[in-house]
Formats: C-alpha cells, structure tokens, sequence
C-alpha cells in the first residue's frame, strides 16, 4: 500500500494540470476575498447596511474557500482518476497492482495530501486579501479568535476532502470531459440554486443542509450561503459524516463498476 | 540469471456478448527461447495476453505465470515485465512515466535512468512524451516492461512504430534475453517482422490455435509448387486436370500447387509434352502463415 500510495502522489505531481490549478485556486480565492472583504465592508450612505458584521463577516469571508473553492479540488481529484483512462495509463497501473482494492484506496487517499496542499493555498490567499481590508475599514481580522482559528484549519481540511470525494468521483464518471463539465455545472449552478431554492421552501429547507457544499460548509462551520438564506447548517460533525458518505457512495460505486469490470 | 517461468493458456475462452474473441486456446511458452504470438488483427491474440496479465477475467479456461495465475504473485511486475498498446500521459516526461510504477515494481529512480539509457532513450528522459515520436513511445513502452529486470517478458505488437535499426536493436535484445533463460513472448500481426527473432511460434485466428511449433517445423509446412510452361498449354491443363493437380494460369503457364518439379517433369515427359521451362516455386514463410489463418478465417465466415 505504502508503494501503491507513492505512485499515485507521483502521478498527481508530475503534470503541469495541478500546478496551474494550484495556483488558480490562489489567484482566484485572493480575488473573491479582496471582493467580498470590500463589500461587507462597505459604509456610507447609498450603500445601506452590510449583510454581515464583526466576526460573522471574517468567518463568512474565510468560509469562501469552500463556497466558491471547492471546484478546484474536486476537479483536481477526478483528474488523477480520469486521465489514467483518458491517457490508458490505467493498463500500467493494473500491470503493476492487480489488487484493484489496493488501486482503488490509493487513489482516494493519495489525493489528501495534494488537497491539503490547495487548501492551504486557498486559505492563505483568502486572508491575504481580506484580513487586510476587514481590519481596516470593518470590524477587524478575527484571526486570533478561536472560532476563527478553527475555521481557518477546517477550511484546509475540506478542501482536502472535496479532493477525495472529486477522486472518488471520477471512478464512477470516468469520462475526463463529462466529469469536468459535471462538476463545473454542479459547484457553479446545480447547487447554488438548489441550496436557494431548497432553502425557500419551509418543507425543502431541512433536505438542503445535505447538499455537499452546505454539508462542507457546516464541517467548516461557517457559510455564506447560510447567512444569507437564513438557513440552518448540520453540526460539524453531522457535516463531516454527510462528506465522507459522498466520497463512499461514489467510490463504493465506482469500484462497483468501472473498476470491476475488464480494463486495459 | 534464474530461469523465466513458464507461461501456460490453458483452454482460455472469452466471450464479448455475442463474439467469441478467444476460443478454447490453449499453449505453453517455454523459457530460454522466443516465442511468437501470431495471428490477423481481431485474432484475439491482445485478449489473450490481457486475461494472461490479469487485466481482463476469462469467460473460461484461465491462464498462468509459473504455477498460479498473474494477479495472484505478490509483485507480479517484477516477474512479468510486459507492455501491451503502452499509454502515456502526454505531459509527464518519460523518466516521471517511470518514476510513477517504479515504487510498485519495487525500483529506484536510479534505475529508472539506467533503464531509458538501456533503450536508448537517455537522452529524451527529461522531454515530456507528449512531443516523443511513436518509435521514443515504443521503447518507453518496452523500458517500463523492463524496469525489474524481469525474467519474463510479454510485448504487444513491440515492432509497431519502431525504424529498421530499431527492430534490428530490439531482436537483439529479445534474443539476448532468450539466451539468458528468461521467458520471452512477442505478439505480432506480422510473421516476417519477427521471423528472425522468434524461436517459437503460436498462431491463432479468429480465437483459435491453428498452428504452435518451432519456427522451423512451420517453414516445412510451406507448400511447394511448380511453375510449367509447356509448347502447347492446352495439353499441359488436360494433363494437370487428368492428375487432379491444382493449378492456376501464371503468365504464360500454369503453377501447379503441390506438386515437385520432379513429379511435374515425369508426367510431361510420359505424355510428352515439350517443356520451356520447369521451376519450383517455394512459398515463403509469410504465405504459408497467411494460408493457416485465411482457412481458419474461411472456416469460421
């Protein structure tokens, strides 16, 4: 296993995809932090009030990693799956370790580290720019208030999960073109949607807290989103739970499927 | 060097829906010599050696690498090196391609340099195989099959995209590794592609063995034929239809299929038929494969 995991980290790292996606996680987190900073702490006349104020618009800023982060690792962990069949790599690789369990948890759990790795990066970038601006004109930074902390470092964490769940992903959909378009269609509208429409009506607004971006965003425990819609998040461990239930769903079903059947 | 184990198909059948791609097979591959594995393309002959490597599961039958089958070795890229249709990321560089199943074959990066240098690739190693030529993919195949040394080795079509030095290197190498008492087995579509590389031969056709022999014993199945051109055609066709002799017009006579120059020139001179010229018309190695597979090809349409 030791062996099988080494081998996929070396997959992952030794294309170029993965450092461009790094550093557009960076660039684009940086972007959206500076944006949503500025705008929680916009005052004056014409502007109203700010929807959000004092720690509530630092937690809900730095929870952006995962509200419109979460397209990188996922896309991130579905590549290291699907170019091995886009490329017929996958062949090698089964050369190489026939035991299809060992492949399978391999690629799930050689994924965390790269995740951790754009989480970090997300993170970073989201404070640079935001930290600044909210101690400046707002409220200030939070950044040694516990909770905060705490935000901060789950952020990390799951976005090293959505890598996970995007690898696990990329077992059942194997096609690296549908599997991006999936998952861009998913992050960018599938799901913000649903979470707004769920949310607004009363029956709906329980189900929505198990969508997998509300669910990352109650392990982090802090959303934008939900401050926004008003609606209830899962405690962090019921977020938690939900997240690795997707990674198992698709990955139990991808090894149900495409890795059980003849390859190469 | 210990000896390569021996490979053994043992009535493999495979079934794709409706399509029989391999049908009851069975042979062995012995160590210390080259063995081929011939046959059309859609013979099955890739199949075979997917199910043999433990890629693909046989509808029935099986197949073994020494005593259990591939997938059951504990590390079976360090007894089998193989390459079959070899796919690369195009943006990984040849060396990274290696460094990636180094760990699981249980090498190190040294030798993943050692092994390019050893196919010549050395030089390319650092060069993202996005920009390799079919020829540099080849050989990169063949470096990852070699990267444990191993005792065996199964290459799928390993001439394909390879320049006549390339195929010349590469017979070397095989031939090598034969004398070394390693298990060499190389599929191809092409008998005279591997006809001075291989020892061995296995040839299949739709799904079937039609032919496994050493190479010489399918050089003795080739038929002979005579070509005759007599003074008086008409006569000699009267003749070759009064003997039952198969025979078909050639230019300005007519080639007689298995039948000696010797038994050919006796009937002319008994009938007395005046005779231009008498030559045996050997069938080269390519022919006589060709007609193995083109009748089991008819017999199966």
């Amino acid at each position: 296993m030791r062996a099988a995991l080494l081998a996929e980290h070396r997959k992952l790292v030794s294309t170029r995809l993965w450092w461009i996606l790094l550093l557009g996680m960076g660039v684009y987190l940086a972007f959206i932090g500076a944006v949503m900073a500025f705008s929680f702490t916009l005052t004056g006349e014409d502007a109203g009030t700010p929807p959000l104020a004092g720690r509530d618009a630092a937690t809900a800023t730095y929870s952006l990693v995962n509200a419109i982060g979460y397209v990188f690792p996922l896309v991130v962990g579905s590549l290291s799956v699907t170019t091995e069949f886009r490329h017929r790599t996958i062949t090698q690789t089964l050369l190489v370790e026939p035991r299809r369990n060992v492949v399978v948890s391999a690629k799930l759990l050689a994924t965390v580290p790269v995740g951790l790795a754009l989480g970090l990066v997300g993170v970073l970038a989201l404070v640079a720019t935001s930290a600044p601006v909210l101690a400046w004109r707002g409220d200030g930074a939070y950044l040694s208030d516990p909770e905060v902390i705490a935000v901060l470092v789950l952020g990390v964490v799951t976005t090293a999960l959505w890598a996970v769940i995007g690898a696990a992903f990329g077992m059942l959909l194997t096609n690296q073109v549908a599997a991006v378009v999936v998952i861009l269609a998913f992050t960018q509208l599938v799901e913000p949607i649903a979470r707004t429409a769920l949310g607004a009506v009363d029956a709906l607004a329980g189900a929505s807290a198990y969508l997998p971006g509300a669910a990352a965003d109650a392990l982090i425990g802090a959303s934008l989103f939900g401050e926004i819609a008003g609606i209830d998040l899962l405690p962090r461990w019921g977020g938690a739970l939900v997240l690795l239930a997707y990674a198992a769903a698709f990955a139990v079903a991808g090894r149900l499927t495409t890795f059980r059947r003849d390859i190469g | 060097m210990p000896t390569g184990p021996t490979l053994t198909i043992q009535g493999l059948t495979k079934q794709f829906g409706a399509v029989r791609a391999v049908d009851d097979l069975s042979f062995t591959v012995r160590p210390g010599v080259v063995t081929g594995f011939l046959g059309p393309n859609g013979s099955g002959k890739t199949t075979t050696l997917r199910v043999l490597l433990g890629l693909a599961q046989p509808t029935s039958g099986g197949a073994l690498v020494g005593d259990r089958p591939y997938a059951e070795h504990p590390r079976p890229a360090r007894l089998v090196g193989s390459s079959l249709e070899p796919g690369f990321h195009p943006g990984r560089t040849g060396l990274a391609h290696l460094e990636a199943y180094a760990p699981q074959v249980g090498v190190s990066r040294a030798r993943c340099r050692e092994v390019l240098d050893l196919v010549g690739m050395g030089a390319y190693a650092d060069r993202r195989v996005g920009a390799y030529s079919m020829g540099m993919k080849q050989r990169l195949g063949l470096a990852t099959a070699l990267l444990a040394d191993p005792p065996a080795v199964v290459l799928d079509e390993p001439a394909n995209g390879l320049d006549p030095e390339g195929i010349v290197w590469m017979r070397g190498l095989l031939r090598r590794f034969a004398a070394e008492g390693r298990t060499v087995l190389v599929s191809s579509h092409v008998l005279s592609e591997v006809q001075h590389t291989v020892d061995e031969v296995v040839v299949i056709a739709r799904g079937r063995l039609v032919h496994a022999s050493s190479l010489a014993d399918l050089a003795a199945t080739a038929e002979v034929g005579t070509l005759v051109v007599a003074a008086d055609r008409e006569r000699l066709s009267r003749l070759a239809a009064d003997r039952g002799w198969r025979a078909e017009p050639e230019g300005d006579g007519l080639l007689l299929r298995g039948v000696s120059a010797a038994e050919a020139g006796a009937a002319c001179f008994a009938a007395g038929i005046e005779l231009h010229q008498l030559a045996t018309r050997g069938e080269d190695l390519e022919a006589a494969f060709l007609r193995l597979t083109a009748h089991r090809e008819a017999e199966a349409a």
